[in-house]
């Protein structure tokens, strides 16, 4: 008890006693934590009085902090705080910088940005970007694509052509490969024969009775090849036709095969099963219209571009 | 009288603690919630956006068994990286018909919330097969199973009448189809009819071919048609580049 008394003279006690003696010290906050909570809720009041804040009628109080920005139309808007007008002046911010040189991308030709050093450097930086975000997944961070799947773009072979114009049409409007199944329209030795007959285009082993029958069927109405891929085997850059005769191969994995025998069953089964896939997306309206041309130069640039 | 206030009531009265710690809670929950019932601009008032399709709706679902949302958010936030990166920031109508909504927080892959049409069919079959063949550095599972387990649509109208019971406009009777067919079109509106559920995600499946493979109907089909259908209801080439500024 008289511990007790002692205690008291130095810590207050709340004033109530349980079970006759059990009491209660009441160890007041400390003075410096008092005053950071007062400047907490001064802070809120400022604070709502420059954001948005407390909910009113069907809206909210806007505060008195703004952003001004000028939209797609020109307009100049002032708006009350909000992430959204913020993006929008921000984007503003980008594109002032960026204007010089997108201006200049519109304005020359793929050539002239070709030999400019300067937007050489524009391109390589701007174009990685732009192809690592949109292009790359298919195409690979290098271009290099995916065999079966998606065209490399930085060998001599372009289905659809590798000119400025060619590279900027498919990008735009995307592509879709087809070739009809063969399975069904041709017997199997049919298909064999074309198979080595295709093999022997580009120099790859092959059984060479059997590919004079194929050039025979290539050039014939039963199979007629020659109708895509022309009397040549070259290919037609129009409809996305394959160049038969470069030993550059997409659809069936020649180069994956160790064997001859294995190169041409490849090149048979692209023949019986036909082409369906191949479908690249158009990106006319992800991308903008100098945005698309920037990574036709890079594209171009790749290593394939003619 | 002496109304002389003592927090001793408060602390030795059990039931009037209860009373108004309760009283306490709901202003904080009133204040938070109660406005989004009087603020109109809540949800952008924007043309385009629908209920998911039967298949849609089941790619969705599949979406959430395997747990996508665990690493993929569908949120684009309002920053510049993000707009450059992914496009147009996410409206909240975009997500209206979602229950639950897929926002998420975390980002372990990209965002999905307009990945709809930026890829091919078949680079989303491939990649969900075998996420690194198309991608080296990808750390992504491999969800192979897809490809090859059938699609059991034999439930779909189930699923859709619970999403209805939350609010989800698909239609069961004919007076609930008139009033879709008014709001999103008669093609739309078919889609969304409960009765047509399982033929209309067979036809669509069919008619899409989303796997590659017309032999059979796979949950590979009905999740990548839900991919592709992402972010792509809303025509933003229609508005003005500040159009949903007012909406915040």
């Amino acid at each position: 008890m008289s511990e007790q008394k002692l205690q008291s003279q130095t810590v207050q006690t709340t004033g109530h006693a349980w079970d006759g003696d059990l009491q209660e010290y009441n160890n007041p906050l400390p003075v410096w934590w008092v005053y950071t909570f007062y400047l907490t809720v001064i802070f809120a009041i400022v604070y709502w009085v420059i954001y948005p804040s407390w909910p009113f009628g069907k809206g909210w109080i806007g505060g008195l902090s703004n952003v001004t920005y000028v939209n797609s139309a020109g307009e100049t808007r002032t708006h009350s705080w909000n992430t959204r007008a913020l993006l929008m002046q921000d984007m503003n911010k980008a594109a002032v910088e960026q204007k010089p040189y997108f201006d200049k991308v519109a304005a020359m030709s793929y050539a002239q940005i070709a030999k400019d050093p300067d937007m050489n450097g524009f391109i390589l930086s701007a174009g990685k970007a732009l192809f690592s975000d949109n292009c790359a997944p298919c195409h690979q961070a290098g271009g290099q694509g995916v065999m079966g799947f998606f065209a490399n773009l930085t060998d001599d072979d372009w289905l659809y052509g590798g000119s400025y114009d060619q590279i900027h049409a498919s990008i735009t409007n995307g592509r879709h490969g087809y070739m009809p199944t063969f399975s069904e329209v041709l017997a199997p030795g049919q298909i064999d024969q074309l198979a080595n007959y295709v093999a022997s285009l580009s120099g790859i082993g092959h059984d060479a009775a059997k590919a004079a029958a194929g050039d025979v069927l290539f050039h014939g109405e039963a199979a007629a090849c020659y109708y895509c891929h022309g009397a040549n085997a070259k290919g037609n850059t129009e409809i996305g036709s394959a160049n038969l005769t470069d030993n550059i191969w997409l659809w069936a994995n020649v180069p994956g095969a160790d064997s001859a025998e294995g190169k041409v069953a490849a090149i048979r089964g692209v023949i019986a099963s036909g082409l369906n896939r191949g479908v690249m997306p158009a990106w006319a309206g992800r991308l903008s219209p100098e945005q698309i041309k920037v990574l036709t130069v890079y594209v171009h640039e790749l290593g394939g571009g003619q | 009288m002496n109304i002389n206030f003592k927090h001793e009531w408060i602390e030795t009265n059990i039931g009037l603690l209860a009373v108004l710690t309760m009283l306490a809670i709901s202003v904080g929950g009133l204040v938070e919630i109660a406005p989004l019932f009087f603020i109109n601009k809540t949800i952008e008032k924007v043309d385009g956006v629908r209920p998911y399709t039967p298949l849609e709706q089941r790619g969705r679902d599949i979406y959430q068994r395997e747990g996508c949302y665990l690493c993929h958010s569908q949120m684009i936030r309002p920053f510049r990286d993000e707009k450059l990166r992914y496009g147009h920031y996410s409206l909240a109508a975009e997500s209206q018909y979602d229950h639950p909504f897929q926002w998420g927080s975390k980002r372990t892959g990209p965002d999905l919330a307009r990945v709809g049409g930026k890829y091919s069919n078949e680079w989303q079959v491939q990649h969900l097969i075998a996420p690194r063949s198309m991608v080296p550095e990808s750390v992504m599972p491999n969800f192979p199973w897809l490809k090859t387990t059938l699609l059991d649509t034999s439930d779909i109208t189930d699923r859709m009448k619970a999403l209805r019971k939350v609010g989800v406009p698909y239609s069961l009777t004919d007076a609930e189809y008139k009033a879709n067919v008014d709001k999103f079109g008669e093609t739309v509106a078919k889609q969304l009819h409960i009765p047509n559920a399982q033929l209309s995600l067979i036809a669509q499946a069919n008619f899409g071919n989303y796997d590659g493979d017309r032999s059979n109907i796979t949950e590979m089909d009905a999740l990548v048609a839900y991919l592709q259908v992402l972010g792509t209801m809303v025509d933003f080439s229609k508005y003005k580049d500040d159009a949903f500024v007012n909406d915040r």
